[in-house]
C-alpha cells in the first residue's frame, strides 16, 4: 500500500496541458477505497503527484507537507504597498511581540532583502524558498518586488522564488513572473461572488481609482478568475488562500474551492480568521468571531475531495524566517545581516540538503512499515493526537517547550496530518506561566492522545484529568509511526474494555489572543 | 495648489509614491512627504488626486491649507 502511482513520463519539452490535465484530475487526499494513504498527495511524500510538480513543490515548505518537516522559507518586506483594504487587516499595527500576517518590523530594499536571503541561506542550508508576502501586496509595487528576484536570482540561483498577491494586478504580471523563473504564486481568494466580497473588501484602487462596495468586489473577483487561468496555461503552481470568516463566507468558500479547483488551483489553504479587538481591524473591532477549531476542520474536509487541502500553515509573518512555526527574523535584521560575514557556498547547501533528503526517506519507510502492521486492523474510530516535535518529523520537544502542537487525525487507514495549534499565545513578559497549562489544555482538548520527548509529572496528571493521554514513551520517534503504534494499543485497550471510547469537545483556535504589549 | 501627507498618520507603506504622476513623494523614512512644489492634486492627469486615493488610512493624504485649491495656476 502506499506505492506511488505510475505517471507517464514527460520527457523533453513539459507537456503543461498534460500536467494541469493531472492536476485537474488529481482528487488530492484520498482514504476511500482503503488505500491507506496517509494523507494530500502534496503532504504525504509524492503520493499520487505527477513528478513534474513533485520536483516543484518537494523542497517548498508551503507547498507540501511533508516539506515543511525539512525546509526553510524566509519572507522579505520589500513591497509593503497595498492597492486593496481588507477587513481583516489593519496596517496600522506592528507589535514585535506579535506574530501574524502583515506584521513586519523592518521595511527592506532590494539590495538589503538579497544580502538578507544570502545571509540567511548561508547560515541555514536547509533555506530553500524566498517568498515576497507583504506586508501589503507584492505586485502593487511591482518593481521593487522584481527587482528583488533579480537580485537574488543572480547571487543565490539555486533558490525558488515565490510571491503572494490579491490578485488585482496579477494578470498584468503573469509575464514577468513567468520571466522570472518564479514558479509558485500564492492568491488570496475569500469570495467569487462579489455581495460578499463587499462584505470583506470596503475598497480596491484600480485604474487610478478606488472602487467600493460589490462594485470593487467584482473587479476584484474577475482579477483574480483571470490572473489564476494565466498562471494555470503557462503551469506556474498557484496555491489559494482563503480566510474563512463564520457568517461570512463560511459555506462559500466550498464555491470558491469548486471555482479555483476548475481552474487549475494546485493547493487550498483554508485559514482561520485572526481577529481581535487589540489588532484594530475592522472584523477586530465589531466582534466578528473567527472560527473553531473543528469549524475549520469540518470546512477543510468537506473540500478535501475536490483538492489538495493545505493543513499546515502556520499564518506567518510576512518577514518570518526559518522553518514553519518557527521564527527566526529576530536573528536577521538589518544591522546583523550588514555586520555578518556572508559566504554563500552552494555545494555545502547541497550536502546538506541530500542529507535531509536521506531522512525524509528513511520517515517514509517507517510508515508503511507500521501501516502493514496496522492492517487488517478494521475500526470506525478515529481519534486525534497531539504532537510535540521540534521538526524532521520526530516527537523530539518537551510538553513545556513546545509553542505548538501538531494534530494527527488517527484512524485504521493510517496517521494524517490534519494541522497544528499554537500555545505561544500567553505573552511572555506579564501574563504568569500559571495560565499556560490550561492555554494549552484549551487548545489540544479535542484530542486523545499528546505525544512528547519528556514531561513533568504536575502536567501529566492536568492533562490525564482533562481526558488527554501523555505519552512520552515514543521520544525521538517518528511521528506518525509512534502515533500509529500508540493507536493500535489503544484500539486494543477499547476492544479489552480497559477504556471506554469517548468524543472529545471542540478546541479553540488561538485562544487568548496575543496581549498587547506597549 | 498641493496635498500634504499628515504625518502622525502615515505608516510609511508606500503605496502613493508610485502613484504619484509627479514624482512629488518621497520617503522620509518613518513618513512620506509630499513636495508642494511638485505636486498638481492630480489635475490633467486623473480624475481624483491618486495619492488619496490609495492611502489606506483615511484622511492622511489631505489638501494642505498653506497651498489651497484657489490658488491654482
Amino acid at each position: 500500500m502506499d506505492s506511488p502511482v505510475n505517471h507517464p513520463a514527460h520527457e523533453g519539452a513539459v507537456d503543461i496541458d498534460g500536467i494541469m490535465q493531472q492536476i485537474a484530475e488529481h482528487k488530492g487526499c484520498g482514504t476511500e477505497g482503503g488505500s491507506g494513504k496517509a494523507s494530500c498527495g502534496s503532504g504525504a511524500g509524492q503520493g499520487d503527484l505527477p513528478t513534474e510538480i513533485w520536483e516543484k513543490v518537494k523542497n517548498h515548505p508551503c507547498y507540501s507537507e511533508e516539506a515543511h518537516h525539512h525546509y526553510a522559507r524566509m519572507h522579505v518586506a520589500v513591497a509593503p504597498a497595498c492597492n486593496i483594504q481588507c477587513n481583516y487587516c489593519n496596517r496600522k499595527y506592528d507589535c514585535a511581540n506579535e506574530s501574524r500576517p502583515g506584521v513586519v518590523s523592518e521595511k527592506l530594499t532590494p539590495e538589503a532583502a538579497s544580502r538578507k536571503v544570502l545571509a540567511v541561506a548561508s547560515t541555514i542550508p536547509q533555506m530553500t524558498v524566498l517568498g515576497i508576502a507583504g506586508p501589503g501586496d507584492p505586485l502593487a509595487n511591482p518593481a521593487k518586488t522584481f527587482k528583488t528576484f533579480e537580485l537574488i536570482s543572480e547571487v543565490a540561483p539555486d533558490i525558488k522564488l515565490c510571491l503572494s498577491t490579491n490578485g488585482l494586478a496579477l494578470p498584468d504580471h503573469v509575464d514577468t513572473i513567468e520571466k522570472f523563473k518564479v514558479d509558485h504564486v500564492t492568491i488570496t481568494i475569500n469570495m467569487v461572488d462579489p455581495e460578499i466580497g463587499a462584505q470583506i473588501y470596503p475598497w480596491i484602487f484600480w485604474n487610478h481609482r478606488r472602487y467600493t462596495g460589490v462594485e470593487a468586489s467584482q473587479i476584484l473577483h474577475e482579477r483574480q478568475m483571470l490572473g489564476l487561468e494565466m498562471l494555470t496555461e503557462r503551469g506556474i503552481l498557484a496555491k489559494i488562500n482563503s480566510v474563512m470568516i463564520p457568517g461570512v463566507n463560511d459555506q462559500h468558500l466550498v464555491e470558491v474551492n469548486k471555482a479555483v479547483k476548475s481552474r487549475g488551483a494546485f493547493l487550498h489553504n483554508i485559514m482561520p480568521l485572526i481577529s481581535a479587538p487589540e489588532h484594530g481591524t475592522v472584523f477586530g473591532l465589531n466582534g466578528q468571531r473567527g472560527p473553531s477549531a473543528q469549524e475549520l476542520k469540518a470546512l477543510q474536509d468537506s473540500c478535501e475531495g475536490e483538492m489538495n487541502m493545505m493543513r499546515h500553515c502556520r499564518q506567518c509573518r510576512a518577514d518570518a524566517v526559518g522553518l514553519l512555526g518557527e521564527d527566526r527574523s529576530a536573528e536577521f535584521t538589518t544591522e546583523k545581516i550588514m555586520d555578518m560575514e556572508i559566504a554563500y557556498d552552494s555545494a555545502g547547501r547541497k550536502a546538506y540538503q541530500e542529507k535531509v533528503e536521506e531522512e525524509r526517506a528513511a520517515k517514509v519507510a517507517a510508515r508503511s512499515e507500521e501501516l502493514e502492521a496496522l492492517a487488517g486492523t478494521a475500526s470506525d474510530i478515529t481519534v486525534l493526537a497531539a504532537v510535540a516535535t521540534k521538526g524532521s518529523g520526530l516527537i523530539n520537544e518537551h510538553f513545556g517547550h513546545a509553542k505548538e502542537f501538531q494534530i494527527y487525525e488517527l484512524s485504521t487507514a493510517g496517521a494524517k496530518f490534519v494541522g497544528h495549534r499554537r500555545v505561544d499565545l500567553y505573552c511572555q513578559g506579564g501574563y504568569g506561566d500559571e495560565d499556560a497549562l490550561p492555554t494549552v489544555i484549551r487548545a489540544i482538548n479535542d484530542c486523545h492522545a499528546v505525544f512528547v520527548s519528556k514531561i513533568g509529572g504536575c502536567p501529566k496528571a492536568e492533562l490525564t484529568a482533562a481526558g488527554i493521554e501523555p505519552v512520552d514513551e515514543y521520544a525521538h520517534g517518528f511521528i506518525e509511526k509512534s502515533a500509529l503504534k500508540w493507536f493500535r494499543t489503544y484500539l486494543e485497550r477499547v476492544a479489552s474494555g480497559e477504556v471506554e471510547h469517548t468524543r472529545h469537545g471542540d478546541a479553540s483556535i488561538r485562544q487568548g489572543a496575543l496581549i498587547n504589549v506597549a | 495648489m498641493a496635498f500634504k501627507i499628515v504625518s502622525s498618520q502615515c505608516t510609511s507603506c508606500s503605496a502613493c509614491e508610485a502613484e504619484c504622476p509627479n514624482e512629488a513623494i518621497s520617503d522620509k523614512g518613518t513618513t512620506f512627504v509630499i513636495d508642494p512644489a511638485k505636486c498638481t492634486e492630480c489635475v490633467g492627469h486623473y480624475d481624483s488626486p491618486q495619492c488619496a486615493a490609495v492611502c489606506p488610512i483615511d484622511d492622511t493624504c489631505v489638501v494642505d491649507p498653506k497651498f489651497p485649491r484657489y490658488q491654482a495656476a
